[in-house]
């Protein structure tokens, strides 16, 4: 590229260089992602779309090193934090990369009081702080989520869906995060109690100066909340640019199946429509092998030479 | 509303349950016709009672609840029609469950067994139901399959669910359910569970069903988003009460309670980048407690003093539409739905890419254009509701004839009431 990129100069807080996750080995190995490379600025929301098994959550889980990556590496601030790293850096990913799990009603432990939920990761990593400090840090992270700070007495069942993804959204904000990976946090919630978590993320992260790793499969709440935009397809990521860019412009097939999904409350052009269905024998790759490319500023996608230059045709239009 | 027989009448229909000694009263007086051939939807939040209402249609309603009052009567059986309300044994639905209404439930993971092949489970359906055996059950199952839209179905009959993902479980749910040529198809959240690309494929082949064998399908789903495409009615129901109910367009375009206004700006594809999205405040109300007015005032940004005292009766805004508000009454206020639901009608995928600032010069001159059109039609409205008053009914009118109620309770006091339970 001729022209400076508007990337220049961003603050990079995560990036993620020819990550590859394996299940299993010898002959009943399975590559759940490959070569998947992406930049997390600071201060942004990245998302990260794909139906069910397409890896997402895997790279989610890799990041915070739930499970192990078979080849590439992931640095956190310029640092390596995948494979084998110090205690002192694994307790600074801890402390500094937190996650919100999708089923609220699945991921809290039904025997704890919130306050021991909320309080746990602080227990392990600070074990000296003074129980005073520590009650006080769970009232504040409790009422930060707009639940009360009575509510640590309480055991999970008490709570309605809403209340218990405010829990685990108040569970990573006690350790004062800088990244937070939420796996599909809203997928479980209602369509009003949805609108109140993301209000309430978007929130934090105006106050707070978060970075998010939003998962999902369904596109039209992505638009609303995020920067920018990984289309992720059986382990491979083909498709990333602005959110707004991915919208207007979207090249890869896929992406163009995805955003046909997209369910409209509009009932005349809904019924009028016309679903694409994504092939991939469409692609003719024997011969010629895709390759990652930045079409333009910040747009990458996955495209053999004969797509590259039809996708540069659509582009110039 | 004379297009097409009635397949299903519901009449002032109570379901209670018990519960911890309590009395929870789950329905509340619903009344509803059901069309042969057409396509309800049933939206609301989770805890307005959704399920339960349909259950009620095909008897799986849990031990501790019972109906109270009122008739469903089934007219798909020709001649007279079966009151299922009197239904009460177990041995007085079979023959009716399955064969008349089937059901397809919300998680393809949990509702088919685990041990059984596919086509075993298709079969039993079958054998119980159509007396077929052996050989022929086995061919009318992969009959099924390949209806279902499953490839390979001979293959596919023989192997297990967790060989399946899950649309093609989805798929083999509704196949079973499609094996007895049932006249109703009821689809709790069918596609909840699913992927975006997979959601679209299977409310594409309950529709392709549907036109095929002219089932009589409801849909049950919290997201408006989802129904547009599929139902031909839709009906908003709010602590176990339909609020409103009318035509698609209607609901879509001209929606008038408020808890629909509410429910329609919640939705994320409506949401402008940096802004918040409409969250509706609080949570559903207690049905233990006794509800008194209109259910969703405490959670309504601009009640009327009137909602929290006598509960709204049907008022009538087309002959296919009516929705329980006071808002509809002559002497209400002018109150108008939120701006951002106005867009409605112009919503495109190609708007949502536009940016936000074109989006917004875009959205700014569709709103001229609508308010125009709203202003006309609300005009001609007004009139019509007018002379729909009598639906009403005579006792409430003088009842409520103080035209002081119809003012805007303050919207302090109401939030009060609202604030998450806490």
């Amino acid at each position: 590229m001729s022209e400076m990129s508007k990337y220049e100069g961003r603050e990079v807080l995560c990036s993620v260089r020819d990550m590859e996750v394996t299940f299993g080995k010898g002959r009943r190995k399975f590559v759940a992602v490959k070569n998947v490379n992406f930049d997390i600025y600071k201060g942004e929301t990245f998302g990260l779309v794909g139906e069910s098994g397409s890896g997402k959550t895997t790279i989610g889980r890799a990041i915070i090193r739930i499970n192990p990556i078979s080849a590439g590496e992931v640095l956190f601030k310029g640092e390596r934090i995948s494979g084998r790293i110090s205690r002192a850096m694994d307790k600074m990913v801890t402390e500094k990369i937190q996650m919100i799990f999708q089923d609220p009603m699945a991921s809290l432990n039904e025997r704890a009081k919130v306050d021991y939920i909320v309080s746990e990761g602080l227990i392990n990593i600070h074990p000296e702080m003074p129980r005073k400090e520590r009650e006080e840090r769970v009232s504040k992270a409790l009422s930060d989520v707009g639940l009360l700070p009575e509510f640590a007495t309480r055991f999970p069942h008490e709570f309605s869906g809403g209340q218990r993804q405010r829990i685990g959204i108040a569970r990573a904000l006690i350790m004062e995060p800088e990244f937070i990976i939420a796996d599909e946090p809203i997928s479980a919630l209602d369509v009003s109690i949805r609108a109140q978590v993301l209000n309430l993320m978007s929130k934090l992260q105006k106050e707070r100066g978060l970075t998010y790793l939003f998962i999902a499969h369904d596109l039209s709440v992505m638009r609303f909340i995020t920067d920018r935009i990984a289309v992720i397809h059986k382990g491979v990521i083909v498709e990333l640019a602005e959110t707004e860019k991915l919208y207007a412009h979207p090249l890869h097939p896929y992406t163009r199946a995805l955003l046909s999904a997209i369910p409209m409350p509009d009932p005349i052009s809904e019924k009028k429509k016309v679903v694409t269905a994504y092939d991939p024998t469409q692609h003719h790759y024997e011969n010629d092998p895709p390759r990652w490319i930045e079409i333009e500023d910040g747009h990458f996608i996955m495209a053999n030479g004969e797509e590259e230059e039809k996708y540069r045709a659509i582009l110039a239009k | 509303m004379e297009n097409g027989d009635i397949i299903l009448s519901v009449r002032d229909l109570n379901v209670k349950f018990s519960l911890r000694g309590k009395v929870l009263n789950a329905i509340r007086g619903i009344s509803l016709d059901l069309y042969k051939g057409e396509a309800l939807a049933i939206v609301g939040e989770s805890g307005s009672g959704k399920s339960v209402f349909t259950k009620n249609f095909i008897g799986l309603l849990d031990k501790n609840g019972w109906v109270d009052s009122g008739s469903i009567l089934y007219y798909g059986r020709g001649g007279e029609p079966l009151d299922l309300a009197t239904f009460k044994k177990e041995e007085d639905w079979q023959g009716f469950r399955g064969k008349e209404v089937a059901m397809v439930m919300q998680d393809p993971m949990t509702s088919l067994n685990p041990l059984k092949t596919i086509g075993w489970q298709i079969e039993e359906a079958l054998k119980l139901h159509q007396g077929l055996s052996g050989m022929a059950a086995t061919k009318k199952a992969v009959e099924i399959l390949a209806d279902v839209g499953i490839p390979e179905p001979e293959r596919r009959a023989k192997q297990y669910p967790h060989e399946f993902s899950g649309g093609m479980r989805q798929r083999v749910v509704i196949a079973i359910a499609m094996a007895c040529n049932p006249q109703i198809l009821i689809c709790d959240e069918p596609t909840t569970a699913l992927d975006v690309t997979i959601q679209a494929q299977i409310l594409q082949l309950i529709r392709d069903l549907k036109d095929k064998y002219g089932l009589t399908t409801i849909y049950i789903t919290h997201d408006l988003g989802v129904v547009a495409n599929v139902a031909d009615r839709i009906a908003v129901m709010y602590a176990g009460d339909i609020v409103e109910i009318g035509t698609c367009e209607e609901v879509f375009y001209d929606p008038r309670h408020p808890y629909t206004w509410a429910l329609l700006s919640s939705l994320p594809q409506l949401g402008i980048k940096g802004q918040d999205l409409y969250a509706i405040k609080g949570t559903p109300p207690n049905l233990f407690n006794v509800i008194r007015g209109d259910a969703f005032a405490p959670r309504n940004p601009h009640p009327l003093k009137i909602d929290f005292l006598y509960r709204p009766p049907y008022f009538d805004v087309s002959p296919t539409h009516k929705a329980r508000t006071w808002l509809l009454d002559p002497r209400a206020p002018k109150i108008d739905p939120p701006e951002i639901i106005s867009h409605i009608r112009n919503i495109r995928l190609e708007d949502m890419s536009e940016g936000v600032t074109a989006r917004e010069a875009d959205a700014a001159r569709e709103e001229a254009e609508a308010a125009a059109q709203v202003a006309e039609t609300a005009a001609a409205e007004t009139a019509g509701t007018a002379v729909n008053e009598t639906a009403a009914g005579p006792e409430e009118a003088i009842a409520i004839a103080e035209t002081a109620l119809f003012t805007e309770e303050a919207a302090e006091s109401a939030a009060g009431n609202g604030g998450e339970e806490a």
